[in-house]
């Protein structure tokens, strides 16, 4: 039952992905980002990470899309313009990006060919599990993030303000 | 259950159309969602490395890699914000002053 849905959504990942990329209208691209925010929830919950998956859904597809969205409104962000000012990422860019690619596919198909997950869940990706983790390993990673998310708070009222 | 390598693959796939859409797009929104697709195809890597080797660490980082994207989207699209009020641009082409 695990294999076909893997399949199933990581082809609809994959789609949207491309989705997001080939859309000249940026409204598309953010509502098909959202679906592969979705489609790599459903992922992240057949692996066993059941509290990231609906971290993912809230927070991701939730909270930060919702940003995206409302600023693309609010920008008026229309269709962007061709360009021909791109040679050199397109000469140079997209030929490296193709062979960084075919080195990590290498290497992953080379090690970890025929190499399965344990059938059993190994351990408990729920809440209580993770928060027990975050609250006692890593309690001041934690802490530390609350400054950095202080400072992005006061880092974007400063940039909206009228007069920068 | 599905091999290791597949779900690294997809990771794999996602990143490269993020990096490709972060190289190819000219409008500086589009850029920032290709970054946020990049920062997903690591995190499914983290999860299945985690999933892998049953060391639930990998988790931890996911949730902190989730909470700096939402500082990162906030910062970002503040700056978008502002520098649409001050150019009226979106295009990364017309915003090249710190270009020699």
């Amino acid at each position: 039952m695990i294999a076909p849905l893997f399949y199933i959504f990581a082809g609809l990942a994959i789609v949207a992905a491309l989705s997001v990329v080939l859309q000249r209208t940026p409204v598309y691209s953010a509502l098909s980002l959202i679906l592969v925010l979705c489609s790599l929830a459903v992922i992240y919950l057949l692996l066993g990470a059941q509290f990231l998956a609906v971290i993912q859904v809230i927070v991701y597809a939730g909270a930060i899309m919702v940003l995206f969205v409302f600023v693309i409104m609010l920008l008026n962000a229309r269709q962007e313009s061709p360009t021909d000012h791109s040679l050199f990422a397109r000469r140079l860019g997209l030929p490296l990006l193709a062979v960084f690619l075919a080195e990590v596919i290498f290497v992953v198909v080379g090690h970890f060919s025929g190499t399965v997950f344990a059938a059993g869940a190994t351990f408990d990706g729920g809440p209580g599990a993770v928060g027990g983790l975050l609250f006692r390993n890593y309690v001041l990673p934690f802490e530390v993030t609350s400054i950095l998310i202080l400072v992005a708070v006061m880092g974007a009222v400063v940039l909206a303000k009228k007069q920068l | 259950m599905v091999p290791v390598s597949h779900v690294l693959a997809l990771s794999v796939i996602l990143f490269g159309l993020g990096a490709a859409g972060f190289i190819v797009r000219r409008n500086i929104i589009t850029i920032f969602m290709c970054i946020e697709l990049m920062l997903n195809a690591v995190n499914l890597a983290f999860i299945a490395f985690s999933r892998y080797l049953g060391d639930p660490d990998g988790q931890i980082f996911v949730f902190f890699v989730i909470v700096v994207a939402a500082a990162e989207a906030a910062m970002g699209l503040a700056i978008i914000i502002a520098v649409q009020r001050n150019r009226q641009t979106l295009s990364i082409d017309d915003l090249d002053s710190m270009k020699l």
